[in-house]
């Protein structure tokens, strides 16, 4: 059986857009980098592996072609319209886990590399050494900086008080609420 | 609870609230311009990356 990676392209469109605003952190500028990432996914095909992942291969086009033009543009590149703290925000709490928000607005404090590397190994589930590959650094400096990036959140939501006790018991519920949701 | 107990919490509920993030994202309604690219793409109407780049197709 023979199948067109190509095919495949479209199952990681949500994921690339969720990744495109991470970095950019602009809804229009996201959506143009995921636009030429596509293309270029496209017409590059043929360097693609069969049966490696697919989803790490795209990301690193994307991010490439991000870097390229923030390269490019560099007196634009604070054209951040807080897409992504939004999205963070759009879902306040009901049962007592951290606010949505704050959450948010500490994510957009973080620099650019941190939120890239907590997006890839926190959120889209890239093993240190995938998220290294597409990043194109050692895998020891992807573990510090989501440990360094964690750290910050934590810091910034005021997690790391040790007296906080009714918030470890949120947290907790948290926890256990999102697996339960997943 | 220790401090080493803590501090793997927090970090799981960090990453519990990345992930919620990234998933909400993801999974929002693919705007129809990347399917038509898909399509058009597939019709070999845009194979030079570099000339379809030039033109802003909104």
């Amino acid at each position: 059986m023979t199948t067109d990676p190509r095919d495949e392209l479209v199952e990681h469109l949500g994921a690339l857009r969720a990744f495109a605003l991470s970095l950019c952190r602009n809804a229009a500028t996201a959506d143009d980098l995921v636009q030429e990432a596509l293309i270029k996914a496209w017409t590059n095909i043929d360097k693609f592996e069969a049966g490696s992942n697919m989803r790490a291969w795209l990301f690193t086009i994307l991010r490439n072609t991000y870097y390229s033009l923030h390269r490019k543009r560099k007196r634009e590149v604070e054209d951040v319209d807080g897409a992504y703290a939004d999205t963070l925000a759009q879902k306040p709490d009901h049962d007592g886990r951290l606010a949505m928000r704050d959450f948010g607005a500490a994510f957009d404090q973080l620099n650019d590399e941190q939120r890239e590397a907590l997006v890839l190994v926190g959120a889209g589930g890239f093993s240190y050494e995938e998220a290294a590959e597409t990043c194109g650094v050692a895998v020891g400096t992807i573990k510090s900086r989501v440990n360094r990036g964690r750290a910050r959140l934590a810091e910034l939501m005021a997690l790391d008080d040790p007296d906080d006790i009714e918030l470890t018991d949120s947290v907790t519920v948290g926890i256990v609420s999102a697996q339960s949701v997943a | 609870m220790t401090r080493q107990t803590r501090k793997t919490e927090i970090d799981a509920e960090i990453d519990a609230n990345l992930k919620r993030a990234f998933d909400n994202l993801a999974n929002e309604p693919v705007p129809d311009r990347f399917t038509d690219l898909l399509n058009q793409l597939r019709t070999g109407g845009a194979t030079d990356a570099s000339q379809k780049e030039a033109q802003n197709d909104d």
